[in-house]
């Protein structure tokens, strides 16, 4: 299984909107507390209250400054990252287990626990920093894209979305199947240029991001800019064209 | 195909469902909580909620690791060591109770203004507010006023409320956002679901603020203000939008009280015998009242009579915003605006607000009886919060974002701001503050209010404050909220009067809700001459241990959220959203495993063994078994209780009588109850005369309270005068002068008052601190999922200011105010205001408390900007040490904070570093595999 | 990345055990009997003892039989399949010498090709791996292959070859460490692209996700110890390549080849470190850190 399927039936996969992702974490959280209860071991966390907590977490949010080329104000942009489920996992050709694999119904990477022996090789061939050993379980950690959750006749039609999408406040995170033009990713990402990541890896990651809608656009005006004409300098000439206007209300 | 193991894509999620409301912070959104075995599995947002519509941020669904987190209490407590020791012996509640009883009941029978009682965080206001009416102490508030009071208050006086709880911005017809100083505030959820909104639809965001993190990182616009300055800020664009005339004239006209005249010896308003305001009829060209049916008030009315000339307040407007103080170029250097910027912020208002204007088709009748065919939308939405509330100027400030949004028409308006109900409420139907204290009986009626004058001040009769904290005192007249963080440095120092036992609950008053932690620390542990420490008695209810557990004398230990019933009533903060008015319960959706008790559920028994009236019944026994029955059956007002929902037969909403199954129907219905506003009500409410009748039906108002908006506050005016030395209560010399400058009745700005008492060229740079996201104030960080996001917190430095000291990320520094200094982990951040510095809120911990290590990162790189902030401002020539808070309200100004910056070499941790607390619940586990149910 | 004492133990010992197994096989010596014995078990201490050691890292090792089903696709299967068959080839033809006194040479020369194919697949594991710029490049395999065959040479007492081995060693590794330092940037994968913001302007981390450690920066993101990295080189130069060949060129003696041994291993054992300590993942990037 180590083989890559060459082609799958749908390509599930999420839209990161980073013109609206506002870093709260929530994505992070939700996720963690659905797949420590859900598929496989717990996510652990290690001196969860001591002097150096440090967990696994399948979806992490980064932030970044870019200082503008042409000089302008910082800009900040918070970066939510979590398994792209690449067409072209590298992460998948590597493990000499069969234990990690893409899912050939839906384009899904997954790790199977049972056959996990652990080995890191697969996190050390993902560019994206999407694996994460359990330290507790001793094997590989990875997004489900919530394989449990998207198919699940226990929950209402609507929930059977990946946890993080569910949560996020701001609506940044979409789900659905970018191997259907029509679908809200294929035409979110059409609509806004929605990019891989690491193009160059050659992994061809599912996901897509939404770029930051350009910032701080709004020229600076001067006095004589329409609609900023004055209507009087003083108080007397203001109040009488305060009379004239009050006419014609 | 290849072979493909098999997975369960359909595994069972949960036992059961249990919808209650979250309080891992004060939005209160709408959880499912799912559990296996009996044990919480999972939480989720409930879709059908009304503030969260199922989404749910990182605190939130962490909920978990809060509900299980080691620190928890498990016992009532005694303290046996030394204050601040965190030595206690577990006591039984009986003991603890008859403990509390016996410290109490002295002090009611014989001077109930010895207890203080004041609650934090609480979420029960009008419960425990009703506790200490019914003990008689007149000092009672909740964290208000070290919190955003100016918020509030300038909301409610000028237009009957204000952002958060009061209203929200119509997310879904603006077309341009401006937030102003905001990080995350209390409406967490619903302001990102917001700007969701507002970006799928592409429409633009502008954020003022010193720090582009968060909300204004997403914003289209950033304007990086110089802290302290938006007032200022925000009086240059009423002056541009003046100048060009991009003001909303039919609606300062109609509905506001700027064509409303104003007496020219006294300031005072114009009104009729019946006391109804004046203004000019356009038509008529005399004297009417205001609300006259077919009235064309007139903004430039002129009145003559008895030989003056009264002009309106809108003449009173135009004259002083015009003046080229308040032009950009001669602003911008102080807010660090370019003036450019500043008029095309103004030009893009205007746009907006006037040429993207559309229209509702919906009729509607306003309170003049005037029918409208439509409803005209001005699609610019306003929001703010601490960081402009949070100043010595922030009243002004607060008053002056009001009174822009009214000036471009944009308040209750399709596209604008909207009132979230029981708001609008405006100041005169709210209640004043009452202090009269009578040994052995209740307070003569509420505490907290709002006042119209001299006459409504909270002043013994020497003059003296009546209340701990000297709320409604000269100091501080219009202190709507209180002054928790005054309670303590002046009960420690006996003024205006000694005390003999402070009660707090949820609030963590020795460690980040305080200024100066040091120093109340010492306040808090210091003892007199006879060996008795100056205040004598504490207690304390928490949850968890915190660092103020150690310093109480008597523990109550409260429940988690999950494990409690709770009320999130109408008569106090409800989650109403501005098409309907909402309220909801929490509910013991698992059984606490300890020797806990809900605080509320304390309070009954505790009210009941004082005999406290309202706790009793006729024949002395126990009126209310616990919160729960309190909810279901305490009335406050005939047919009106602390819940609106399924009263009476468990039809009727609002008003009704008790329905005994009342908590069962609110279980059923997921937690919390509804009522939607009418089609033709949801648009300007304080006018709209269908609004105003819903709002009776739903025992919001007794009667129908049309109003004015208060571009000019004339309680205001009433204080200046007083300080001109008009009517016999009188403010002592001292204040005169600050009252006369400050208390203006139209909006004003001001330096905030650290900048006038310290150098600044000693001390250079702005300090402030800011909410994460994913972590609520001190008791995140017990959290084992949360602190692994913010476990420590760097000073954010901007890049110019670490090149000039030759800084890198991980470096230390030393940060002094005129107060004190701290030593801290530094970091580079470019999208930062230049002159300003800042950090996480409250990460930093005591060694000792939350059950964490005593090596955790928290306790050794953590800190918090408190040490540099005192409570009172730097000495100056005067003698006299001025509070640390707003004039007008007593809004502690955490953000005025101006410090310098110098390298150091990297310390073993920040300092100060103080010694470790014991710990009264042990430590946490060191692995966490969590997974409950089989 | 995280160097990890397991796996520089296990590649550095597997590679010269495999590399003696490589002339072994060839017959280069063909010792017999107890000599034989010897010649072997030190192979197969250094061989097996390596892949043991390999065998710290693994979650459940106690799975470990599971690796060998991929052969198809996984580099680290292909590993554990050559080796084991490496093992197997070379220990009957062990057995023949040590206890027949024959040398089956055509045995010998398939087990030899099977040890340089089990190093061969060892260094693969790395090269192939593009998210490391500085391991994925030929030489990775050219580098282990030549420490194994130079090793082997040494061990196995084949003194000229060794010096020659040694030599072309030593250019190797001088040339894998320069091309290596070049290989990030070279590889084209920045934090622009990595985030997609490379058109934007100049960029920097701000916040990382959590204020703690983890897994990623744990294995992956390594700088502390690079610091030291160009006294380390010299040092991992002179006792892997200069120490043995200065000692091989004077008399031979016992002590001097156990001398020369001892150096070349530890010498490898630094290199080994650096190939780790001083490769960046470019996971790093998304940290800030390299
Ligand atoms: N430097 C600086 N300082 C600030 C501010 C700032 O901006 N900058 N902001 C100020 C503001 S606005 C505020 S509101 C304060 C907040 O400060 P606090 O009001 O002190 O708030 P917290 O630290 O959240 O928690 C108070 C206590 O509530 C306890 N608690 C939590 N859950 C429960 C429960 O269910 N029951 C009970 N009984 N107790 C519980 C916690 O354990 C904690 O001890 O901080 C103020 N301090
Ligand atoms: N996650 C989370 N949510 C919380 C809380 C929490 O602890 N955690 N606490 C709750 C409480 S008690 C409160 S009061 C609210 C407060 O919520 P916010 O009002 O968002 O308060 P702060 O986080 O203190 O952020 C103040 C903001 O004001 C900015 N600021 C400071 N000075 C100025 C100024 O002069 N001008 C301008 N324009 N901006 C300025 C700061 O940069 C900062 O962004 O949050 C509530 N919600
Ligand atoms: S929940 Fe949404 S807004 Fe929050 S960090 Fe995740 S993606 Fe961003
Ligand atoms: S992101 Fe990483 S883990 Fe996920 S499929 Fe791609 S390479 Fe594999
Ligand atoms: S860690 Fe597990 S999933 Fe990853 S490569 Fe090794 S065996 Fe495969
Ligand atoms: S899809 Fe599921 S597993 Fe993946 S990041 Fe989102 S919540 Fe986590
Ligand atoms: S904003 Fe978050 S923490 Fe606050 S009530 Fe809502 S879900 Fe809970
Ligand atoms: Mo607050």
């Amino acid at each position: 299984m180590t083989e890559l399927p060459s082609r799958t039936n749908r390509k599930l996969g999420l839209v990161i909107d980073l013109d609206t992702c506002v870093g709260c974490h929530a994505c992070v959280i939700s996720c963690k507390g659905w797949n420590t209860e859900n598929y496989g071991a717990p996510l652990s966390d290690q001196s969860a209250y001591g002097a150096n907590p440090s967990g696994t977490f399948l979806n992490r949010v980064h932030s970044y400054e870019i200082m503008p080329e042409s000089g302008g104000a910082a800009q900040l942009i918070h970066f939510p990252k979590s398994c792209l489920h690449c067409e072209d996992a590298p992460c998948v050709t590597v493990c000499p287990t069969g234990a990690s694999y893409k899912r050939v119904d839906d384009g899904i990477v997954l790790v199977n626990e049972n056959d996990c022996i652990g080995c890191g090789l697969c996190a050390w061939a993902c560019p994206y920093g999407a694996r994460e050993m359990d330290a507790a379980e001793g094997v590989m950690k990875k997004c489900t894209l919530c394989v449990d959750r998207i198919y699940n006749d226990n929950l209402p039609e609507e929930d059977r979305v990946p946890a993080c999408v569910r949560t996020c406040p701001a609506g940044a995170r979409h789900f659905g199947d970018f191997a259907d033009p029509d679908s809200n990713v294929s035409r979110l990402s059409a609509e806004r240029g929605g990019f891989d990541l690491m193009p160059e890896q050659g992994t061809k990651p599912v996901n897509k991001y939404l770029p930051p809608r350009p910032k701080d656009t709004m020229e600076e005006v001067d006095i004589l800019a329409p609609l900023l004409t004055p209507i009087a300098e003083e108080p007397v000439g203001f109040m009488a064209w305060l009379d004239k206007t009050l006419e014609k209300i | 195909m290849k072979y493909q193991p098999y997975v369960d894509t359909s595994p069972k999620v949960s036992d059961e469902i249990r919808k209650t409301t979250c309080y891992m912070c004060a939005c209160r959104c709408g959880i499912n909580v799912h559990l296996k075995d009996g044990q919480v599995a999972y939480i989720e947002g409930n879709r059908d909620h009304p503030v969260n519509q199922g989404v749910l941020c990182a605190k939130g669904s962490a909920g978990i690791m809060q509900v299980n987190a080691p620190s928890r209490l498990r016992a009532p407590l005694k303290r046996v060591g030394p204050r601040g020791s965190g030595e206690f012996e577990e006591i039984s509640w009986e003991d603890a109770l008859s403990l509390a009883v016996s410290w109490l009941k002295p002090i009611r029978d014989e001077n109930p203004e010895k207890l203080a009682f004041f609650t934090g965080r609480d979420q029960s206001q009008s419960f425990t507010s009703f506790w200490a009416q019914n003990f008689g102490t007149p000092n009672y508030a909740a964290h208000g006023g070290f919190c955003s009071v100016n918020m509030a208050a300038a909301g409610i006086y000028t237009m009957g409320g204000a952002f958060w709880e009061f209203g929200q911005p119509d997310w879904d017809h603006t077309k341009l956002f401006m937030i102003f100083g905001v990080a995350e505030d209390h409406d967490s959820n619903p302001i990102k679901m917001g700007i969701g909104k507002i970006k799928a639809r592409g429409a633009k965001i502008i954020g003022v603020n010193p720090i582009r993190t968060g909300y204004n990182a997403v914003a289209d616009e950033w304007v990086g203000i110089t802290p302290g300055t938006d007032g200022l800020f925000i009086l240059s664009l009423i002056h541009e939008l003046l100048k060009v005339g991009k003001i909303d004239l039919h609606y300062l006209a109609q509905y506001t009280n700027a064509p409303v005249l104003i007496d020219a010896e006294t300031g005072l308003l114009m009104r009729d015998k019946e006391g109804k305001l004046l203004v000019m009829d356009r038509l008529k060209g005399e004297p009417v009242p205001f609300d006259q049916s077919g009235v064309k008030p007139d903004l430039n009315g002129i009145l003559q009579r008895d030989g003056k000339t009264h002009h309106t307040v809108f003449h009173a407007m135009v004259h002083r915003y015009l003046s080229t103080d308040y032009a950009p170029e001669a602003v911008s250097d102080r807010v660090g605006i370019p003036a450019g910027r500043i008029r095309a912020i103004a030009a893009e208002l205007a746009r907006v607000a006037f040429e993207e204007a559309f229209e509702i088709d919906q009729e509607w009748t306003d309170f003049r009886g005037e029918v409208h065919s439509k409803m005209t939308a001005r699609p610019v939405s306003m929001h703010a919060m601490r960081g402009i509330s949070a100043h010595s100027n922030g009243f002004q400030t607060c008053r002056a974002l009001h009174v822009l949004q009214i000036l471009l028409g944009t308040v209750e308006v399709p596209g604008g701001f909207r009132f979230k109900p029981p708001y609008p409420k405006p100041a005169e139907i709210h209640p004043k503050p009452h202090c009269k204290v009578t040994p052995g009986a209740p307070l003569d009626g509420p505490h907290l209010g709002f006042v119209h004058g001299p006459e409504d001040l909270a002043l013994k009769k020497d003059g003296t404050p009546a209340r701990i904290d000297k709320a409604f005192s000269w100091e501080n007249p219009m202190s709507a909220h209180g002054l928790m963080h005054m309670v303590i440095s002046n009960a420690y120092a006996g003024d205006p009067y000694k005390i003999d036992t402070l009660f707090m609950y949820m609030a963590n008053m020795s460690w980040n809700s305080s200024m100066n932690t040091k120093g109340v620390i010492d306040m808090l542990t210091d003892k007199d001459e006879s060996g008795e420490y100056v205040i004598p008695r504490i207690i304390y209810s928490d949850a968890y241990s915190s660092e103020m557990v150690a310093y109480a004398d008597l523990i109550l230990p409260d429940t988690t959220y999950l494990e409690r019933h709770d009320c999130i009533s109408l008569l106090d903060r409800p989650i109403c959203e501005a098409d309907a008015a909402a309220d909801a319960i929490r509910w013991p959706v698992i059984e606490p495993d300890r020797n806990v008790r809900g605080f509320q559920s304390v309070l009954c028994d505790l009210g009941a063994r004082l005999n406290l009236r309202g706790f009793v019944n006729a024949d002395g026994t126990q009126k209310y078994m616990d919160y729960a029955d309190y909810i279901v059956n305490h009335i406050r007002k005939p047919g009106i209780g602390p819940l609106a929902g399924f009263r009476g037969d468990g039809t009727a909403s609002g008003r009704g009588d008790v329905n005994p199954e009342q908590l069962d129907r609110y279980i059923e219905n997921g937690g919390f109850f509804v009522e939607h506003v009418p089609e033709e009500a949801r648009y300007y409410k304080p006018w709209n005369a269908a609004y105003q009748d819903w709002a009776v039906t739903m025992g919001l108002y007794d009667s129908p309270q049309p109003y004015l908006f208060h571009l000019y506050v004339e309680p205001m005016r009433k204080f200046q005068r007083a300080a001109e030395g008009h009517g016999d209560r009188q403010p002592p010399e001292h204040l005169r002068a600050r009252i006369k400058e400050t208390l203006d009745p139209l909006p004003i700005w001001y330096p905030p008052f650290e900048e006038g008492a310290v150098d600044k060229e000693l001390f250079p740079l702005h300090a402030l601190t800011q909410r994460p996201m994913a972590m609520y104030h001190s008791w995140g960080t017990q959290n084992a999922w949360l602190r692994q996001i913010h476990g420590l917190n760097p000073l954010y430095l901007p890049s110019k200011q670490m090149r000039e000291h030759g800084l890198k990320d991980g470096d230390w520094a030393k940060v002094t105010s005129a107060h004190g200094n701290i030593v801290v982990p530094v970091a580079e951040m470019a999208a930062l205001n230049e002159n300003t510095v800042w950090t996480w809120n409250a990460i930093g911990k005591r060694k000792g408390a939350w059950a964490l290590d005593e090596n955790a990162p928290e306790a050794t790189k953590g800190f918090l900007l408190n040490h540099l902030i005192h409570e009172l401002q730097p000495p100056k020539g005067d003698g006299l040490r001025w509070a640390n808070s707003d004039p007008v309200t007593g809004q502690a100004a955490w953000f005025d904070l101006r410090v310098r910056i110098e390298k150091v070499p990297p310390p073993k941790g920040s300092q100060p570093n103080f010694a470790a607390l014991k710990s009264p619940v042990g430590k946490g586990p060191s692995e966490l595999k969590w997974k409950v149910g089989s | 990345m995280h160097p990890a004492p397991s796996v520089i133990i296990f590649t550095s010992l597997s590679g010269i055990g495999f590399g003696l197994l490589f002339f072994l096989g060839l017959g280069l010596p063909a010792p017999k009997g107890w000599v034989a014995f010897v010649f072997f078990a030190i192979a197969y201490v250094l061989a097996v003892g390596g892949l043991l050691a390999s065998t710290f890292h693994l979650g459940h090792p106690e799975r470990f039989l599971k690796a060998f089903s991929q052969w198809r696709s996984s580099w680290l299967s292909r590993e554990a399949w050559l080796s084991v068959a490496a093992l197997s080839v070379m220990g009957l033809y062990g057995a023949g010498l040590v206890f027949y006194g024959v040398a089956i040479a055509p045995l010998g020369w398939v087990g030899a090709i099977l040890s340089l194919a089990t190093v061969y697949a060892t260094s693969m594991i790395y090269a192939q791996l593009k998210t490391v710029p500085r391991w994925n490049t030929p030489l990775t395999t050219v580098l282990f292959m030549v420490l194994a065959l130079a090793g082997g040479a040494l061990l196995s007492g084949n003194i000229n070859v060794a010096m020659m081995l040694l030599l072309a060693a030593g250019v190797v590794q001088i040339a894998y460490w320069i091309g290596g330092d070049q290989a990030l940037a070279r590889s084209g994968t920045t934090l622009g692209t990595a985030t997609g913001f490379a058109q934007k302007g100049q960029m920097r981390a701000f916040e990382p996700p959590h204020t703690g450690t983890n897994y990623l920066l744990r294995e992956f993101v390594h700088v502390v110890g690079r610091k030291h990295a160009a006294k380390l080189r010299i040092i991992s130069l002179i006792l892997m390549i200069g120490t043995p060949i200065l000692m091989l060129s004077l008399t031979f003696s016992h002590v001097i080849a156990l001398i020369a041994v001892i150096a070349h291993i530890a010498g490898v054992f630094v290199s080994r470190w650096l190939f780790f300590a001083q490769a960046e993942h470019v996971v790093g990037l998304y940290y800030g850190k390299r």
